[in-house]
């Protein structure tokens, strides 16, 4: 028993590695001294902020890609969120069989590969929906299209746990139903609405797919979209600084939502704290 | 309750109002694009300038460019395409439950602070950005990158970026493991390990317990974890693209993106997404069905 799971413990300990390692080192290159991504030749900010032309603070496309990212990421948030919130309350309670139908269509984005939806976009916006145009409005509708579902069944995971009671005790003591959702539901809710907001907005940063079938070109490049454009082309380690700043971006979601969920569980007297704040946002039973 | 019977006037409403945006929404963008692409299958061609011309009815669709495709699918040099795809997909999913089964048990069996901090570690690469995954590798396996320069020390020297098989499988199974690794993990945590003791118990060798409880009672667990991961990796191109981005290692998304995005040949491109979408939904029927027999059996 105790060797075999020594030969284990090793197996997860090099899978840590080989998945974190390059990514590390990665984000070292981003100081290296020299123009190379593969040949260490010491340490400096040359590629962050040194370098008048290439630098990630100086050079305009990379600083484009970035914007592009976050503006979408936020726009996804802002409509995503508040309509898949909607959707999974009024599908929870609905329940007939045209509920059933849409909740069907909702699951389909889950199980569809991206290039299909991708293409199928692309080719509505240049047949049919033209008065879309190609870049960030096409880019917003493809990013929340695909992040509504995972809005739903997160929401929807937390609606079967709290059950109808609580509503149900408001509606007894004089709410009407909006009132009942407004004061009761919404609030209960919060959890599952702020997990799926980091949700959305990291699949929305971390998107290549959908971005690149409907991107018009450089001044609609997304991060995701400028490291695939140039990673093969002889590019500099600014690269690796601008891929680099999205991964913090990302931890820096994570970390304010779960500092955020902890602070509310622990005002609303859960037990969980941090711990549980992790696992409502990773969706995992921690 | 009497509600049920004949549910007051603004229930029949109240429900229906707050599901109707994301209701909509999921219709415009989600439904009328998957017509979309049929209406550009099954329509025809410009005859002038060669582009798509949607057919919107039904009953004027042509199937002659379609089947032409489709002939080129089964028995024409699409067939190579179709069959690196699927030998790829069944490679990195066969590599990927090796080398994650054993991590997720590994997982299931630790408690506390341990189990923890191994799952937030299992947990990362999820908020790491694909594209900085694969980038991190390209780095790694350019000519003159860490990874090519350590192998070479060993004698093995090879062009990796430059369509190399296993450099695309091994890329899918990196890309992908960590979607594996949780599902697994999931179904192996809730497993009841007394039930391995008794049969340790009653005689059964470790390896006999092991293939006669643990692997069947985690099976749901590796059939999802396989459909997860496969059905996003018939549609990769990404990986394929940075990795090798070259006609020897071409799978279907290639082909798919070259034709929507590249050619003039829509049409082809948007059969070739139908191929995919029905060949995958097949796929995922046979999963359903399965899943179904598994749980009647269960119960």
């Amino acid at each position: 028993m105790r060797k075999r799971s020594r030969g284990l413990s090793f197996v997860t300990g090099a899978y840590v590695v080989w998945s974190l390692v390059p990514v590390l080192i990665a984000v070292l290159f981003s100081f290296n001294d020299g123009k190379s991504r593969t040949v260490w030749q010491g340490f400096s900010l040359r590629w962050w902020t040194g370098d008048r032309q290439q630098s990630l603070l100086h050079d305009p496309t990379l600083r484009t890609a970035l914007v592009n990212s976050l503006v979408l990421a936020l726009g996804s948030i802002l409509i995503t969120v508040p309509v898949g919130a909607l959707l999974a309350v009024g599908l929870e309670r609905w329940r007939t069989r045209a509920a059933a139908t849409v909740n069907w269509v909702n699951s389909l984005p889950l199980v569809t590969p991206e290039i299909v939806m991708g293409a199928a976009l692309l080719i509505t916006f240049t047949n049919l929906f033209t008065g879309i145009p190609l870049g960030r409005p096409a880019q917003l509708i493809g990013h929340v299209t695909f992040s509504l579902s995972f809005v739903v069944v997160t929401v929807r995971a937390r609606l079967v746990s709290l059950g109808p009671s609580y509503e149900e005790a408001a509606r007894d003591l004089g709410a009407t139903r909006a009132q009942a959702i407004r004061l009761v539901l919404l609030p209960l809710l919060t959890p599952a609405i702020v997990a799926s907001c980091v949700i959305v907005f990291a699949s929305s940063i971390d998107d290549f797919v959908i971005s690149s079938f409907l991107s018009a070109g450089a001044s609609s490049e997304t991060v995701p979209v400028k490291i695939y454009s140039a990673v093969r082309s002889s590019s500099s380690p600014a690269l690796n600084a601008l891929a680099t700043v999205m991964v913090l971006l990302s931890f820096m979601a994570l970390a304010l939502t779960v500092v955020v969920l902890s602070r509310w569980q622990h005002r609303h007297g859960g037990s969980g704290g941090f711990r549980q704040a992790v696992a409502d946002v990773t969706q995992m039973d921690l | 309750m009497s509600g049920q019977s004949s549910p007051p006037a603004d229930r029949r409403i109240f429900w229906p109002g707050l599901a109707l945006p994301g209701s909509l929404w999921l219709a415009i963008f989600f439904v009328v694009p998957a017509y979309t692409i049929a209406c550009v299958a099954f329509g025809q061609v410009d005859p002038i300038f060669r582009d798509a011309v949607p057919v919107w009815n039904p009953l004027q669709w042509q199937f002659s460019d379609a089947s032409e495709v489709l002939g080129s699918v089964v028995g024409g040099p699409l067939r190579s395409v179709f069959l690196r795809t699927s030998f790829y997909v069944i490679a990195a999913v066969a590599l990927s439950l090796i080398i994650g089964y054993p991590i997720a048990y590994y997982l299931a069996r630790q408690e506390g602070v341990r189990r923890t901090i191994l799952l937030a570690l299992m947990v990362i690469p999820f908020w790491v950005s694909f594209l900085m995954r694969l980038l991190a590798w390209v780095n790694l396996l350019e000519p003159e990158g860490l990874a090519s320069r350590f192998l070479r020390l060993f004698g093995i020297d090879q062009q990796w970026l430059n369509g190399n098989h296993l450099t695309v499988i091994l890329g899918l199974v990196y890309g992908y493991l960590p979607f594996l690794i949780l599902p697994l993990y999931a179904s192996l945590e809730r497993l009841d390990w007394r039930l391995i003791e008794a049969a340790r118990d009653l005689g059964a060798s470790s390896s006999q317990a092991f293939r006669r409880i643990t692997l069947p009672l985690s099976r749901a667990g590796i059939a999802a974890g396989t459909v997860l991961i496969a059905l996003p990796m018939f549609g990769d191109y990404y990986t394929n693209d940075l990795l090798s981005r070259s006609p020897r290692t071409e799978m279907i998304g290639n082909q798919i993106d070259f034709f929507v995005n590249a050619s003039s040949q829509k049409q082809k491109g948007a059969t070739l997404v139908l191929v995919l979408a029905l060949f995958l939904a097949l796929v995922m029927s046979w999963y359903l069905i399965r899943l179904a027999r598994v749980r009647r059996e269960a119960s």
